[in-house]
């Protein structure tokens, strides 16, 4: 996981998602039509699409077909090839990826990892944030300063102590931690903890401090002001978060590989798994890929406008 | 079943964790006031405190330690000062991957934010309409896995033997260009070519967010300081680096860090490419080989440490950068 301060992006990020403001328009109006400039996009647009186009495509075709000509070659006659989606539901459905599960079960695997690992650090941090924000205690700026340091501390510092913990607990109790989604939630939640902190943080000191003190004028308690006042308001921010920590939680694999490992594996493990088998087609390797990336590909077309305003939030991962 | 078995972890997992809460606030509710006002900023942070210190703090130390523990044969511990660093640092596979990294963070987080600046610069100057649909592209990537973006790239990369058909893109353009034999690209070793092919994809992952920092930052440049340099007769390009990129180098130094560090403790996707193998190790790989491949927590423990020391400036530079601007608040 990396974060990292953006300082200066604060003031600029009404340019990123508001409409633009007046004396940017000139310069945008004057350029709207450069032939040449579309064009040289239009390429580098081209190229970055390509690779993905041609993995689409092959998740379409039969394994024979696949193995024998490249992708390009169906476009000299799109109606004759033979089109298929046994692809997807041989992926969906078969357990040769190596880790025992389908890509189906594995599909539900990531979401009872990624759901409680999205949400129980957006909980948790937003007390904190709460406290850093509205409430005075001894050696505040230190911890936040901690907060900060640790914003880009990689997750392998603490991968080995925390699975040896993990099994010594097992082994002392009997109870059984890794391979559990539990295992990973809170490995996750921790290390999505730092960033979730500071993009709340930064925030909430832009809400208006004089609401929070009629609320406490009014009698109502910390805990009532966070729930019925600072909650509902940080609304945007929470939301942008979210959007980031699902992602990385459904796009990960180490951590998920480390701590649930193939007793209950994610996407990521069964897609790898399937890579590995490339020499008996790419075209189940194709459609794995879409399977896996659907979701994030989904939450980042339809919610783009909060994934943007989170990156430049202040803070990026 | 297993959606059984999934809703109810999720749902239970998310009860537990607002009962703790509940809990902590009526304890405090409960002492005298003097002391709530004390103590309720631990309720809120105390979970917090205590995730932090359990799952990060104290592991980071025990990270330490593990790494002066030598693993002999039969895999038991014990203790051996700096061997394993000695080790790491006399064997020559191993400075060869430190090479690699280093390769990487010189290559990977600048060519990221040149491209990302040069379709941010470039966009901008077209209509709102066409700007948009060309970021969104370029920005696509972001939302996909490592692990997905290696079965995307090693299918370009793919290798037939000579004589069959290539099925690789790159492969065949290769060989209907120069009617040469194809390549196996990521097992060429020279000149590093494979892991240069493998830092394309990165760079093709992170260029998009590469792209929207900047973007939304060279928007926030004050027209007038561009129209006085105009006035004053700086052609496009000096306008551009003498006047846009200095206002924008927080932006700038914020997105190379972030492509940094991404860079630094890469794994995922050299694993998935090439393990590690034909000359494309790098420091991610050889703590996950060092530790389930070799069995070595002591050893996979010194790679994280040096991993960590390489951080550290980039930890120290967080940390002043807050400080001065709370200083401007």
């Amino acid at each position: 996981m990396t974060e990292t301060l953006a300082p200066g992006t604060n003031q600029t990020t009404k340019g990123a998602d508001q409409p633009p403001i007046k004396k940017t328009r000139r310069r945008r109006s004057q350029g709207s039509r450069r032939p040449l400039l579309t064009v040289i996009l239009g390429i580098v647009a081209v190229l970055w699409l390509l690779p993905m186009f041609g993995l689409l495509v092959t998740s379409f075709r039969t394994t024979t077909d696949a193995q024998s000509s490249g992708w390009w070659t169906v476009f000299a006659d799109i109606a004759k090839a033979p089109w298929t989606i046994t692809n997807y539901s041989n992926a969906l459905s078969g357990t040769g990826s190596g880790t025992g599960q389908s890509l189906g079960s594995e599909f539900l695997n990531s979401i009872a990892v990624a759901v409680p690992a999205t949400v129980l650090p957006l909980m948790f941090a937003a007390f904190a944030a709460y406290a850093f924000t509205f409430l005075e205690f001894r050696g505040k700026e230190a911890y936040f300063a901690v907060i900060i340091g640790l914003l880009v501390v990689p997750v392998q510092i603490a991968l080995i102590p925390v699975l040896q913990t993990y099994k010594a607990i097992t082994a002392f109790t009997g109870i059984q931690i890794t391979g559990t989604f539990p295992a990973a939630w809170i490995v996750h939640a921790s290390f999505a903890l730092p960033l979730c902190i500071f993009i709340l943080r930064n925030f909430m000191s832009t809400l208006p401090n004089a609401l929070i003190e009629a609320a406490r004028v009014d009698g109502a308690s910390h805990f009532q002001i966070f729930w019925r006042l600072v909650v509902p308001m940080s609304i945007p921010a929470l939301a942008s978060f979210a959007i980031f920590q699902f992602m990385w939680v459904w796009n990960d694999y180490l951590v998920a590989y480390i701590f649930i490992g193939n007793a209950n594996p994610v996407l990521q493990q069964g897609l790898l798994g399937l890579l590995g088998q490339y020499n008996q087609g790419w075209n189940l390797v194709a459609a794995g890929s879409f399977i896996v990336v659907i979701i994030p590909l989904i939450v980042f077309l339809s919610l783009q406008r909060y994934f943007v305003r989170g990156l430049t939030a202040g803070a990026v991962k | 079943m297993q959606i059984i078995n999934v809703i109810a972890s999720v749902v239970g997992g998310l009860a537990v964790s607002f009962l703790i809460y509940l809990g902590l606030d009526y304890l405090v509710a409960k002492t005298n006031t003097r002391w709530n006002k004390r103590l309720l900023p631990f309720v809120f942070l105390g979970p917090v405190l205590l995730l932090l210190t359990v799952f990060l703090l104290i592991p980071t130390g025990l990270t330490i330690y593990q790494s002066l523990l030598k693993t002999d044969q039969y895999g038991l511990q014990s203790f051996g000062g700096l061997t394993n660093y000695v080790q790491l640092f006399t064997s020559a596979p191993f400075l060869q991957t430190l090479l690699n990294n280093l390769l990487w963070i010189i290559v990977v987080p600048g060519v990221t934010v040149i491209i990302g600046m040069a379709v941010a610069t470039l966009a901008d100057r077209l209509g709102p309409k066409r700007e948009k649909t060309f970021k969104s592209i370029i920005f696509l990537p972001m939302s996909i896995s490592f692990i997905a973006a290696a079965s995307i790239w090693s299918f370009v990369y793919a290798y037939n033997a000579p004589g069959q058909p290539q099925i690789g893109l790159l492969n065949a353009i290769w060989t209907s260009l120069t009617k040469a034999d194809p390549i196996s690209w990521l097992q060429t070793e020279f000149a590093h070519t494979n892991s240069f092919l493998i830092m394309a994809v990165v760079i093709w992952l992170n260029a998009g967010f590469a792209m929207v920092l900047l973007s939304a930052a060279i928007k926030g440049v004050p027209e007038e300081t561009i129209e006085a340099a105009r006035i004053d007769g700086a052609s496009e390009r000096q306008t551009f680096f003498r006047v846009v990129v200095p206002q924008i180098r927080t932006t700038i130094v914020a997105v190379f860090i972030t492509v940094l560090i991404t860079t630094m403790k890469i794994f995922d996707i050299v694993f998935a490419m090439t393990s590690g193998q034909f000359n494309t190790n790098v420091l991610g790989m050889e703590f996950y080989n060092q530790f389930f491949a070799f069995n070595n927590p002591g050893k996979a423990s010194a790679v994280v440490v040096i991993l960590i020391i390489a951080v550290i400036p980039v930890i120290v530079y967080q940390i002043r950068t807050y400080r001065e601007q709370e200083a401007l608040r």
